[in-house]
């Protein structure tokens, strides 16, 4: 469906490639023009995302914008796309960050500025790609092109340690994904044999129904190379070293965008085709996510590098997006999916704050500041909305979010509930025990007394942030109204399979998951198909 | 026998069409080395170039042809045809690379091409081998041609080393092939491949079984060291260090090509009834020589060795599809090495132009900051490194989806896993390479020679080949399982 008579959604996902490509014309030395290019081509992209938005129907549980021509097709592949109310968001988190990060990136890359924007929408392409493929190859490659840019991004215009931190954020990610690769083709052999159909289309393969056995296994690696991406506990040791080591823009789109890539994966790809595996893994990946919550804040509390700090509050964050997802009720997936869109905002804006503090001072010890607040008084208020968002205070959208995942958690186990909570009352304590380091007290460095303020750029880089900020925690109907019927759907979907496959055996379960279907608002929409 | 009572007709010339024009160039080439003034050489080269040409055009006769000539001494098929024409390709692009590289190096004499032209017929002959003898007298063809390109820079001692060690162990290898003839010959009685399989369907063959088996254990011990399985493939790094990188190029490809040719060739098409007693074998060949190569390589800091050991690997992720033996595999056996010969001789000229006279640079930390300098080669490096690790959109990744598909669709799972496992490994040592090509500072300028217009239009096929492959490959199989068909 396209509703001007334009692939719309194509042109979403390559229109940056095709900006790349653009740029790779202009010559080197004009670095202030190709800044500029590709500051008008992140904008340019952000706008043609925004039809997505106005134009996605919200009574509609079922993909939209779907497009759909054969690629390989003796072997039922297909260049296949759309979105729903969940994947939508994510792309529109894309297609915004990317402009900030373009943005920030004015002063802070100074050589080989051409090939940096090049990769920078090269990784934005393979992002959105990421979102919107409906078929599993498709995906595979989009999710594998990801990262090619993403470690010249970080090992090219990064610190000290660069070199390290691309190769272990290369092969970490890598080696998740080719097992899951594996079980991607099992599934198209599997489901082939069983229907008679051989297809890597999503929307057919949920409906697979695998054998219980073969489900654990596939889910198992699926999970795996979601996991590592998202990063779950204890598979996150590749992200601090790869945050504190990128350039400050790829830290935000790693941050913003890349992990969410993981979490994604769970409620797109690991959960509706393996549902019986994936409620069945409740309690492991719950335990996990909780040991994320805890561990991270815990260890973000002690760290005396600003952006370490930020990156292991990522874990932290993350936790609470699996937790709320693996609570397989309205409110804890909503939640989650707000918590992923919360996490890229807030958390790319503290990277971009921490980014420009370096560029002055050259340092992100926490001991090397202090007293900030009297030398850069817009800087620190743009740096205490930012930080109250992050700790979820209401009024702000990090609240919004956890609150629900919170709620939905304590529905389906208040035992984890109460222990999730104590993440929030954590990350209030690293978050304003630094905060009051860097901002408050004496001035004990010299140097710091000059540092000079936010200047316009920066400042515009951060006004979008703040909007979205007050925006999500204020009028959280505005976005949830998009994404209402696809989370009902999904979760409908997800637990009616899962009933289906488990009625046969009679009553083997515990009662321990939270099986009782909900019906989605909307009844006649629960197909899944295309809505015009 | 009537195999000393050959007849033929004239039309029987038209299947060996490639090799007949081939034969003609490198003669020609013989008697012009004799004649021209050394400041004139490149036209040798030239001729060459036409040579190989000529010999791709001449493969019109075999398109959709299926037929067998000189007393079914040799067979043009679609199988033998998709090998020759990448056989083809392999050697238009080797003459392509040589053109400027050995005149650098000093090996543009005549014969340098000559011999690439007559190894080049012996990987055909092997390729439309009807008979165990074609194979073996095209593999012979082949070798020998070889063993004197690798040492024809007689004044390095690299040079003569790998020649030497590569003649040696070669040498053996052929004599273990002859015996697996034999054997063969005596359990089957009969050297024509379609009439071994005939008589395995037809009489009891039973008795003869253990005799077959050994002789083709044997077998599979001469093409093994061919194309370099793990444990036969000692030479390799040595021969692929010591050898004029050109020659190194069209080794790893080539031979690799025209061996498995010949090894689908047997053991699909004269000896199927064997499948079940080899799968083993082929499995434990499959996971060492994938793993042995990987693993080795990751410690290597001369590229040549690297891509040596990457080229071991390479063969092991082949013998997975050949493991599975399904038509997916078989086809993607061809794929996968249609896909090789464009990355890998992509990324060896990329190696050459590197280079210059008496300094080849072929430490991989030489490469510090080449991205700096001539970005435009370092990014055709760098897509012939993702490609060689397996990275979407590149052919590599399809060839491996391709291959681990078979694997899955066989149901062997656990191969699937230990070769996606193997590729993950492998991406460490590729992607080293591209650490020194960007992410180093460059220590000093290379201060290489001009690049030699021919071997960039080499490295263009190569990168069109690679790109093209990996995003639209339906063309690419449907010609690989068209080339099959027959077999099944």
């Amino acid at each position: 469906m396209n509703l001007v008579g334009l692939p719309i959604l194509t042109v979403v996902t390559f229109f940056p490639l095709a900006g790349a490509i653009m740029l790779l014309l202009l010559p080197r030395a004009k670095e202030e023009l190709i800044k500029r290019v590709a500051l008008i081509i992140s904008l340019v992209e952000f706008g043609i995302s925004l039809p997505l938005f106005i134009w996605f129907d919200g009574g509609g549980a079922g993909m939209q914008f779907t497009e759909r021509v054969p690629w390989i097709a003796d072997w039922g592949v297909s260049y296949s796309i759309g979105i729903d109310g969940i994947s939508l968001l994510l792309v529109l988190l894309t297609t915004f960050l990317t402009v900030l990060c373009i943005l920030s990136s004015w002063r802070a890359v100074d050589r080989l500025v051409k090939e940096y924007m090049i990769a920078f929408l090269i990784l934005e392409t393979g992002m959105i790609g990421v979102l919107v493929s409906l078929d599993l190859i498709l995906f595979y490659v989009f999710w594998e092109v990801t990262l090619i840019p993403m470690y010249l991004i970080i090992g090219v215009w990064g610190g000290q340690r660069r070199i390290y931190a691309a190769l272990k954020f290369f092969l970490y990610t890598m080696a998740g994904s080719v097992l899951m690769l594996v079980a991607i083709i099992a599934l198209y052999f599997l489901n082939g044999k069983a229907t008679g159909e051989y297809t890597f289309d999503l929307l057919k393969l949920y409906q697979a129904g695998l054998p219980v056995q073969t489900q654990y296994l596939m889910f198992a690696a699926f999970a795996l190379a979601f996991a590592i991406k998202v990063p779950m506990f204890p598979f996150h040791t590749w992200l601090p070293d790869a945050h504190v080591e990128a350039p400050t823009a790829g830290s935000v789109i790693l941050a913003g965008i890349l992990l969410k890539l993981g979490t994604y994966g769970f409620i797109r790809f690991a959960i509706p085709l393996f549902p019986v595996a994936a409620f069945k893994a409740v309690p492991i990946i719950s335990i996990l996510a909780l040991i994320g919550i805890i561990y991270g804040a815990l260890v973000s509390m002690m760290q005396v590098d600003l952006k370490k700090l930020v990156a292991f509050s990522s874990v932290s964050h993350l936790g609470f997006v699996m937790l709320g997802m693996f609570a397989f009720n309205v409110q804890g997936v909503e939640g989650s999916v707000y918590q992923m869109l919360n996490h890229g905002v807030s958390t790319g804006a503290l990277f971009l704050l921490v980014g420009m503090v370096y560029e002055r001072r050259h340092t992100r010890l926490i001991a090397d500041f202090g007293g900030l607040s009297r030398v850069m008084p817009i800087f620190a208020t743009f740096f205490m909305i930012v930080t109250l968002s992050s700790i979820a205070l209401p009024g702000t959208n990090g609240f919004v979010g956890e609150f629900l995942i919170l709620l939905g958690t304590f529905k389906a186990n208040p035992v984890y509930g109460i222990l999730g909570a104590t993440g929030v009352i954590l990350a209030a304590a690293y978050m304003l025990w630094m905060f009051q380091r860097v901002m408050f007290g004496a001035i004990t460095h010299e140097e710091n007394r000059r540092l000079k303020d936010l200047n316009t750029r920066e400042i515009v880089t951060l006004i979008p942030i703040v909007v979205m900020i007050v925006w999500m925690g204020v009028f959280p109907k505005f976005f949830f109204k998009k994404m209402d019927l696809s989370v009902q759907h999904f979760l409908y979907d997800v637990k009616t399979r899962y009933e289906a496959a488990m009625t046969p055996p009679g009553a083997v379960q515990g009662g321990t998951s939270p099986a009782t279907v909900e019906a989605p608002g909307s009844k006649p929409d629960t197909k899944i198909g295309v809505k015009e | 026998m009537d195999l000393f009572h050959v007849q033929f007709a004239a039309a029987d010339l038209l299947v060996i069409a490639p090799e007949m024009v081939l034969t003609g160039f490198a003669l020609l080439i013989l008697l012009m080395s004799v004649f021209i003034r050394t400041e004139q050489r490149s036209f040798l080269g030239y001729t060459a170039v036409v040579g190989a040409l000529a010999a791709l055009a001449s493969l019109y006769w075999g398109i959709g042809t299926e037929t067998s000539a000189f007393g079914n001494m040799v067979r043009i098929d679609p199988l033998s045809f998709f090998f020759k024409m990448m056989i083809a390709i392999i050697c238009l692009l080797t003459v392509l690379v040589s053109l400027g590289y050995a005149k650098r190096e000093g090996i543009d004499f005549g014969e340098y091409y000559v011999l690439v032209l007559f190894a080049t017929v012996g990987m055909m002959l092997m390729a439309s081998a009807a008979n165990l003898l074609i194979i073996f007298l095209g593999l012979e063809v082949m070798s020998i041609s070889i063993y004197i390109l690798a040492g024809i820079m007689r004044d390095d001692t690299r040079s003569v080393e790998a020649a030497f060690k590569y003649f040696l162990l070669g040498a053996f290898a052929s004599a273990f092939l002859l015996y697996g003839i034999a054997l063969v010959y005596a359990a089957t009685g009969t050297l024509d491949l379609a009439g071994m399989s005939r008589v395995l369907t037809e009489k009891s063959w039973i008795s003869g079984l253990p005799l077959l088996i050994i002789g083709a254990a044997l077998l599979i011990v001469g093409f093994g060291f061919k194309i370099a399985l793990v444990p036969f493939h000692m030479w390799t790094p040595d021969v692929y260090e010591g050898a004029p990188t050109s020659i190194t190029a069209f080794m790893a490809t080539g031979v690799k090509a025209a061996g498995f040719a010949a090894f689908v060739r047997v053991f699909f098409s004269a000896l199927p009834a064997l499948q079940p007693y080899l799968k083993e074998i082929m499995w434990i060949l499959a996971v060492a020589t994938m793993t042995v190569g990987n693993i080795i390589a990751l410690s290597q800091s001369n590229i040549k060795r690297m891509l040596a050991y990457s080229s071991i690997a390479h063969a092991g992720y082949i013998l997975v599809a050949f493991t599975a033996g399904n038509e997916l595999g078989i086809a993607s056996i061809l794929f996968y090495l249609l896909a090789y010969v464009f990355m890998n001789i992509g990324a060896f000229t990329v190696v050459i132009l590197l280079g210059k006279k008496g300094k080849e640079n072929t430490l991989i930390s030489d490469y510090a900051g080449i991205g700096y300098h001539h970005p435009l080669l370092a990014i055709a490096m760098a897509i012939f490194m993702f490609s060689l690790a397996g990275i979407p959109p590149t052919a590599g990744f399809m060839a491996k989806f391709y291959v681990f598909s078979a694997a899955v669709k066989a149901n062997y799972y656990w191969l699937a896993i230990i070769g996606v496992l193997n590729s993950a490994v492998a991406a460490y040592y590729y992607l080293r390479v591209l650490v020194y090509i960007y992410f180093r500072e460059p220590e000093r300028n290379l201060a290489i020679g001009g690049f030699s217009p021919a071997a960039v239009l080499a490295i263009i096929i190569s990168v069109w080949g690679v790109l093209n492959m990996g995003i639209l490959p339906s063309a690419f199989l449907a010609l690989a399982r068209q080339s099959i068909k027959f077999l099944l």
